[in-house]
């Protein structure tokens, strides 16, 4: 159980002009300005959900990770994690939770990876039979077994990747923290990411708090969607809502021959080319049989779909809604 | 403890790993070994009597040195703490069920462990062989011998708190390299590592006696050629403890304090 109530939490930044005579002055005085990245942070999430927590660059998804895994303490607020408060009860508290930064890497460089799931075990002191089934697990879901003998500098991202999930799991954490686990990564390993989260979540009932900006490993995993923006909580719902929410907007996407595409309220171009042309449709101004018809006026069709918005769209659409 | 000594264990065993680095690292203090002995010497021949201390204790001295070099200098970091503080991946650290402070205490003393055993051995056995008075001589007594290992140990662990000290300030100035460059030069005249302390002029040499960095190298090294012995051995061994305990102490209640403001960069 996780539950957040207030967390504040301001960054002080250095800022100054560009320029040398600005340089020298600011050997001076220093201009600091406050950057609220947490502000007033509120929420729960219960046992064995699986919640996105979505947001532009800098509006503070990285650092409320932090906060819930014990390295940031924040300036005021309260958080309480399976009874403890994260900061203050560090040591205690991270033997419960598996981290993956997609950004950094856990393990250790030069040694075999096998070698660093072994250090793992010993440093979350995992008992021997307890190590061996969840290295067998890991080998087998995430075809590991190639890759535990290789050094750590020598495996592909994907690969990587893969071993730094195993690593977060070792431990049978009962709360996962993703910060950003596909980041980089080619289609092919990321839907065998995705695939392995659910199975772990589906199957260990392991909470899972999955922070990206891939729209579709939002669609793939999360159930419930936490939107964050310039260090408040604007949302918390599930996709469905947000998409019932916003349904008044489709997608629809023609292939056509030849002809033309004359202009109608309530339809907007998305993007054209050659023989493809993609609109969206506000079903306020018109029906969905009015724009089918409009566009079939005067161009000739080959094949068409209509679809509601798609998570990407939706969530360009809500960060517009709050200005962020 | 078995998660912290399996920490020592990984580092040490990738410290082992750099053998071409080792070579490189005993041809350099045997040439660094030679050309202070040759200076000494220099020294010796214009007045052997106006030196504290005899040329075949200068010679152990230098030998002693070289060959743990890597465990007593004071200006060899561990670059990967650096690192994971000024780009974030201390993080990861931080997300481990350890102390800190203990993590990389270890780690420093792997590295250090790891390395001198690598590169002490062709250096003391060369030193051995090599003739009276330009070898390593025998230790003062067997007493000497064991204070010595005492204090070396001690040494080790003095200046591996003392770098904690410098890898915390980094949480605070981002780049160690000014402080580094300040520590390296301070403690190569105030260990002994540039000159043995008995050089330096009276008045100075009894305020440097009391300060930590007299309890680093120069500590085991005159103990070992018995230029320190009987009371004044003991009153230095003690304060070499004193110094430990303050250092540890201090560094781990100053790591404490600087990871409730830590932050960590980067997204």
């Amino acid at each position: 159980m996780i539950e957040l109530k207030h967390i504040n939490k301001t960054f002080r930044v250095a800022r100054r002009n560009a320029g040398l005579s600005e340089a020298m002055r600011s050997l001076f005085h220093k201009e600091y300005t406050l950057v609220h990245a947490l502000n007033d942070v509120s929420f729960r999430i219960g046992e064995g959900e699986m919640v996105g927590y979505i947001g532009p660059n800098g509006a503070g998804k990285s650092s409320t990770i932090k906060v819930m895994s014990g390295i940031l303490t924040p300036d005021s607020g309260e958080c309480i994690i399976n009874g403890r408060i994260p900061w203050k009860e560090r040591k205690v508290h991270v033997k419960e939770i598996g981290v993956v930064f997609g950004q950094r890497s856990q393990l250790w460089w030069d040694v075999p990876v096998i070698d660093s799931f072994e250090l793992l075990r010993d440093v979350y002191a995992v008992d021997d039979a307890a190590y061996r089934h969840n290295l067998d697990e890991m080998t087998e879901l995430l075809n590991l077994s190639e890759l535990l003998r290789t050094p750590a500098r020598q495996l592909s991202l994907g690969q990587r990747m893969r071993c730094e999930l195993a690593a977060s799991l070792l431990h049978d954490p009962k709360i996962l923290f993703l910060d950003e686990p596909t980041i980089g990564l080619d289609a092919v390993s990321k839907v065998a990411v995705r695939d392995f989260i659910r199975r772990i979540n589906a199957e260990r009932k392991t909470t899972v708090i999955l922070t990206t900006h891939d729209m579709q490993d939002i669609e793939a995993i999360a159930e419930r969607i936490l939107l964050i923006g310039r260090g408040r909580i604007l949302l918390d719902g599930s996709l469905a809502e947000l998409q019932k929410r916003h349904s008044r907007m489709k997608r629809i996407a023609v292939d056509y021959a030849d002809g033309r595409f004359l202009p109608l309220p309530g339809l907007t171009l998305q993007s054209g080319e050659a023989g493809r042309a993609v609109f969206t449709a506000d079903m306020d101004a018109l029906s969905v049989s009015e724009a089918i018809a409009h566009l079939a006026k005067e161009a000739n069709i080959t094949d068409i779909s209509v679809s509601g918005a798609t998570a990407e769209e939706l969530v360009l659409s809500l960060y517009e809604e709050f200005q962020i | 403890m078995k998660k912290y000594w399996s920490f020592f264990r990984m580092r040490f065993l990738g410290g082992l790993q750099y053998r071409a680095a080792a070579w490189a690292g005993v041809a350099t203090q045997f040439a660094w070994g030679f050309l202070r002995l040759l200076m000494f010497r220099a020294f010796y021949e214009a007045d052997a009597a106006a030196f504290p201390m005899e040329l075949g204790q200068i010679a152990s001295y230098i030998w002693l040195q070289q060959a743990f070099l890597t465990a007593f200098a004071v200006w060899y970091f561990d670059n990967d703490i650096f690192e994971s503080i000024t780009n974030g991946t201390v993080a990861y650290e931080l997300a481990r069920p350890m102390s800190l402070y203990s993590m990389w205490f270890v780690k420093n003393l792997a590295i250090r462990v790891s390395r001198v055993s690598l590169r002490c051995l062709p250096v003391l056995a060369v030193a051995c062989l090599l003739p009276a008075p330009y070898g390593l001589g025998l230790p003062a007594s067997p007493k000497a011998f064991i204070c010595f290992a005492v204090a070396m140990l001690g040494t080790l662990l003095l200046v591996v708190a003392f770098m904690m000290l410098i890898y915390i300030a980094t949480f605070y100035t981002l780049s160690s390299l000014g402080l580094r460059i300040m520590a390296a030069a301070v403690c190569d005249l105030l260990t002994g590592a540039l000159i043995p302390l008995p050089f330096l002029p009276e008045e100075l040499r009894k305020i440097v006696e009391l300060t930590p960095f007299a309890a680093m190298e120069n500590l085991p090294l005159q103990i070992y050629c018995g230029s320190l012995t009987g009371a004044a051995m003991g009153r230095a061994m003690l304060l070499q403890a004193f110094w430990l305990i303050v250092f540890i102490a201090g560094g781990a209640l100053w790591m404490q304090r600087s990871l409730r403001r830590v932050v960590v960069q980067g997204g």
